[in-house]
């Protein structure tokens, strides 16, 4: 009860002494961009995933290779959700020309549940949307079906025991997803005209698909439902993580997003040191009367912590406020890409704000708390005494240990966490050791300066702690804006030109190899572009070393499919620009002995490591040779790539079909009819719907980070406020003194501008070589971007952050020196 | 007193306090014997650097002694730990200090408050205000320091470390921070309190005028202590 009275005593007096105001905006700024990302990260990804849900017509799919049971669908009507089914299989379709092999999709008619379904009503004629699939009777067929057939559209083709019309030409299915590159056209039915053609029977193999749809809650609650029971056999697709483009920009969006947290939670702890260091120096006196007075050591220690922590709980309440107020803002800016029905947020993001504005708190500020238990009574009859001195270890502990928690916990990547940890600490160590030589040669110097210099580089260098603390606090301000700069100028921008203006927005496949010349002359005639053509070899994976591969082994529902199915390989001599050796070497051109090189997700996802003996069977003949290399493939580059790529002299000979991408303008539409009349085998995709989410989450994912980083510019500023502020308490008595002796307020004032202008400079060179790094650190290693250091930055840096921090910190002191200096040295006694 | 022993309130038995820095070792006291009683009024004096601040933080149990035994209201001081000490001093020692010592975010009254909160009295506020009257601040209650004048913080700082009823008073240099006349009416005020409550006042000045309005002076000089007139 006594404590509580004493704490709460304090803690009012405390706030309205604005003793705690730096420290409490640093607290909420903290808390405020932890929380205010929380509550928006689950709204962002939701939204990226309803997105995603374009690609495969619903927000969530069951896949299997059998029927799937009703439990599913009954599930799904009990929660409000829409359902729609789907059966895919392969089969032939007789017309005029004799049979062809297609690949045949029965549509329910809910079918689809997001996306766009769109026809032409003649070979020429416009794209035209559709709310559902084919009427009963009909069918609907890709367009190079017809000039295989030699049919038109209106005729009837054998499917099966039935007859159906062909109503229309399919030209946008949303969920095309896995079946990008399928070889065999696609022909789409009504579910309901699908008993009658007796293709479908218990044995008979297809794809069976349950495609659910609705509130966003509700989906959620679905899956949560399901996952759980959900047997190996059939598979759970969200839209995130339905095309390899699509997952890996939305994988970017959020590692930007968290990176962006990260830096403020950076920053901020900074601010949260300095502040805390202040304000817990500034308790000495009050410790050293309370102490003689006759308070134990206990009961002062333990007022101290309630008071931290009851001040460190409103602060963060305060900042989760603050954090929702902005999520609201960030909301307000993407509204129109999220959809009304989208959950509300959660509590959740309340409860890590307020616990990382806690655990900041205690790990910054109970070190040099520790150090007031020291503070000794006689403190009160002698000042001389002065503050008991820290131990360093426990305050950089203290503080280390607080940050890789957070930082661990926020990041949710280890990978993204300790590089960003690694440049931080690197750069903080390097700040200190350059300032502590700087301070030494301060202490050299001093001897020979005069009057005013002299003081200044005495003061420094009798205080080195307080002028590592300052500079290094300044330097991390600095840190932080310029890694800001780095991030917004050059990730960002190297993030969108990933996908610039021309990306491919059409895929040429199924080119036949007589037909390669002739259509490469064709896109150049038609100013379409330089592309390559690439081999694409159909190859079923069949043993990895010795084993042998059995679908039905794999556990992983994705690994097992991709055993079951035909590969694309391709073979070449050189290494795609948009693709990264991770592990192994490429091989050494044309004449390289038979190798394989694999994509990196694809190894771990079937267990292939490097040095494995992989082999496939193509054309009825295996082919074996060892994987020499993985490789990270950038796959929402949009450029044709391949999971696996043999060196020449292994699939070289094999026969081949051709396949390029090239970007068609809108305006050049016109250019399609001719090419499907002269190369009439070959199959066209058109990907520029997909392209467009792409861009669309690129676009929305920078804009969304852009806004996270306005909490760490504010952290930015707060941190070299704190380190101004840090020097004005260790300066105040220093410049009552000199001008009670008749310094000059005009040489005082130069001395100050000349001091900060250094550290700002000294600051701002320092930060700048971190900042690169860091930058570098993170494009390379982690987002695999394409990283150009910028000359401009480190001009305007160092040049910038003298200036900035000369004038704010020259601006900042000079109330000290116009006011009266018996007032200051009063204030300072 | 009629034939009955004073009780002796502080002492001081051979105490030396010596320390030791980069420069060498200082001996700041040598073998120094001191008792203070209950009710009495000592003023010691001495030039700056004699020591007489570091005999007082000895007195007071603010610091240990490095030699010799130092009893404060019939303890001695050398065995306890600083918690020890702290108890000890809590509700039964006051402190009136050169430079005030007033908690600058607390206001005049709370100042006053805070050492009867500390000890757990329970009628805190009523002496709180009673010892804010007795100095004349009432009006001034609800002030800060910095609203203050330095004798009005001085009178705060009094009121402080008589409201918890102390056996004994140190006061280190009270009317140094202080104009004369200020510092008459502070001495007097000591005094005055003094004799209300019986406890003894241990008072380190530099001032002879002020001294020789206590009852006993001494005189230390390079760590010797010589009884005064």
């Amino acid at each position: 009860m006594k404590t509580w009275r004493i704490t709460l005593r304090l803690l009012g007096q405390d706030w309205r002494s604005g003793e705690l105001y730096l420290l409490a905006s640093a607290l909420i700024l903290t808390v405020a961009a932890i929380t205010a990302v929380g509550f928006f990260t689950d709204r962002v990804e939701s939204a990226m995933a309803r997105q995603g849900g374009e690609l495969i017509a619903a927000d969530l799919a069951l896949e299997s290779a059998t029927p799937l049971p009703a439990d599913y669908r009954e599930q799904a009507d009990r929660l409000g959700l829409t359902s729609a089914e789907i059966i895919e299989f392969r089969s032939v379709v007789v017309g005029e020309g004799g049979p062809q092999l297609v690949q045949v999709k029965a549509v329910d008619t809910a079918y689809p549940l997001r996306g766009r379904l769109s026809v032409r009503d003649a070979f020429d004629a416009p794209d035209r949307e559709v709310e559902t699939g084919p009427p009963p009777g009909e069918v609907w067929v890709e367009s190079r079906l017809l000039p295989l057939l030699g049919a038109a559209l209106g005729d009837e083709v054998g499917l099966g025991e039935s007859r159906l019309r062909m109503g229309a030409i399919l030209s946008n299915e949303p969920d095309r997803g896995g079946a990008l590159f399928a070889l065999a056209p696609r022909v789409m039915l009504s579910q309901s005209d699908l008993a009658a053609t007796g293709l479908i029977t218990e044995a008979s193999r297809a794809e069976h698909r349950l495609l659910v749809a609705g509130e966003a809650s509700a989906v959620e609650r679905f899956k949560r439902d399901i996952e759980a029971g959900l047997p190996v056999n059939i598979d759970l697709v969200d839209g995130s993580t339905a095309r390899p483009e699509f997952e890996s920009a939305v994988d970017r969006a959020s590692r930007f997003l968290h990176l962006a947290t990260l830096v403020t939670l950076l920053v901020a702890g900074a601010a949260i040191a300095l502040a805390s260091r202040r304000f817990v120096e500034r308790q000495t006196d009050a410790v050293a009367v309370m102490r003689c007075l006759g308070a134990p050591n206990h009961l002062l220690m333990r007022v101290f912590m309630m008071r931290l922590a009851l001040f460190g709980l409103i602060a963060s309440l305060v900042g989760c406020l603050l954090g929702w107020l902005g999520q609201l803002g960030l909301m307000s800016l993407l509204s129109d890409w999220f959809a009304t029905d989208l959950p509300t947020p959660s509590l959740a993001p309340v409860f890590v704000g307020v616990a990382t504005g806690l655990v900041a708190l205690l790990g910054f500020a109970l070190p040099p708390l520790f150090q007031l238990a020291q503070v000794s009574p006689l403190r009160a009859l002698r000042r001389d005494l002065g503050a008991p001195r820290g131990s360093a270890i426990l305050t950089v502990l203290g503080a280390a240990s607080a940050l890789a928690l957070l930082i661990i916990w926020q990041a949710d990547d280890f990978q993204l966490a300790w590089k960003l940890m690694a440049g931080v600490l690197g750069a903080v160590a390097s700040l200190v050791i350059t300032v502590l030589v700087l301070v030494r040669l301060a202490g050299g110097l001093a001897g020979r300066a005069r009057g005013v210099w002299r003081l200044g580089l005495a003061a420094l260098a009798r205080r080195p702690s307080a002028a590592v603390l300052q500079i290094s606090g300044l330097g991390l301000g600095i840190l932080a804006l310029l890694l800001l700069a780095v991030v917004r100028v050059d990730l960002l921008a190297a993030w969108q030109e990933t996908l610039p203006e021309g990306a491919p927005n059409h895929f040429l496949i199924n080119i036949q190899p007589q037909d390669v010349e002739p259509l490469g002359e064709f896109l150049r005639e038609a100013d379409l572009g330089e592309s390559a053509i690439y081999p694409m070899i159909r190859g079923r994976l069949v043993r990895i070393n010795d084993r042998e591969i059995v679908p039905s082994d794999f556990e992983n529902p994705r690994a097992e499919q991709l055993a079951s199915r035909e590969f694309n390989l391709s073979q070449g001599a050189e290494l795609q620009s948009d693709n990264r050796i991770v592990a192994g070497a490429w091989w050494s051109g044309a004449d390289a002995p038979p190798e394989f090189s694999v994509e990196e997700g694809i190894a771990e996802t079937l267990g292939i490591a490097l040095g494995d003996e992989i082999a496939f069977l193509v054309s009825g003949r295996e082919v074996s040779a060892p994987v020499t290399s993985l490789r990270e493939v950038q796959w929402d580059s949009f450029n044709v790539n391949f999971f696996v790529i043999s060196s020449p002299a292994l699939l070289g000979s094999e026969p081949a079909t051709y396949i390029t991408s090239f970007y068609l303008p809108e305006e050049r539409e016109s250019v399609i009819p001719e090419l499907v009349k002269r190369f009439p085998s070959v199959t066209l995709l058109d990907v520029d719907a997909l392209l467009t989410q792409v861009r669309q989450v690129v676009d929305r994912g920078v804009m969304a980070v852009e806004y996270v980083f306005l909490f760490t510019l504010a952290a930015g500023i707060l941190v070299m406020y704190a380190g101004i502020q840090a020097s004005l308490e260790e300066r105040r008595l220093e410049h009552g003194i000199l001008r009670t002796l008749g310094t000059g307020r005009r040489a005082l004032l130069t001395s100050l501008a000349v001091e900060f202008t250094a550290a700002g400079i000294l600051a701002g060179a320092l930060a700048s070589v971190f900042a690169e790094l860091t930058g570098w650190l993170l494009a390379e290693q982690l987002f695999g971007l394409t990283f150009s250091f910028n000359p401009m930055l480190w001009l305007i840096s160092v040049f910038g952050s003298g200036a900035l921090i000369g004038i704010a910190g020259t601006l900042a002191t000079y109330p000290l020196l116009i006011r009266p200096p018996l007032h200051t040295l009063r204030q300072a006694g | 007193m009629s034939g009955q022993r004073p009780r002796t309130v502080s002492k001081a038995v051979a105490v030396g306090k010596h320390v030791t820095g980069p420069a060498g070792g200082l001996t700041i006291l040598e073998r120094l014997d001191l008792e203070i009683q209950a009710g009495e009024a000592v003023a010691i004096l001495g030039a700056s650097g004699s020591g007489k601040s570091t005999l007082l933080g000895l007195l007071a149990g603010l610091d240990s002694a490095t030699s010799g035994e130092v009893w404060l209201c019939g303890e001695r001081v050398d065995d306890l730990d600083e918690d020890g000490r702290a108890a000890l001093r809590s509700g039964r020692v006051g402190f009136v200090f050169q430079n005030f010592q007033l908690l600058p975010t607390l206001t005049a009254r709370e100042n006053v408050l805070l050492p009867l909160e500390l000890t757990g009295t329970r009628d805190a506020a009523r002496r709180a205000d009673e010892a804010l009257d007795r100095v004349g601040l009432t009006p001034r209650a609800r002030h800060y320091p910095r609203q203050l004048s330095g004798g009005e913080q001085q009178r705060v700082a009094i009121a402080r470390a008589y409201a918890p009823r102390p056996e004994v008073l140190f006061a280190d240099e009270p009317t140094g921070n202080l104009d004369q006349v200020t510092g008459e009416h502070i001495i007097d005020l000591l005094l005055d309190l003094r004799s209300d409550a019986g406890a003894a006042l241990v008072l380190v000045t530099h001032d002879a005028r002020l001294a020789e309005r206590c009852d006993r002076r001494l005189h230390m000089s390079a760590g010797h202590l010589e009884q005064g007139a």
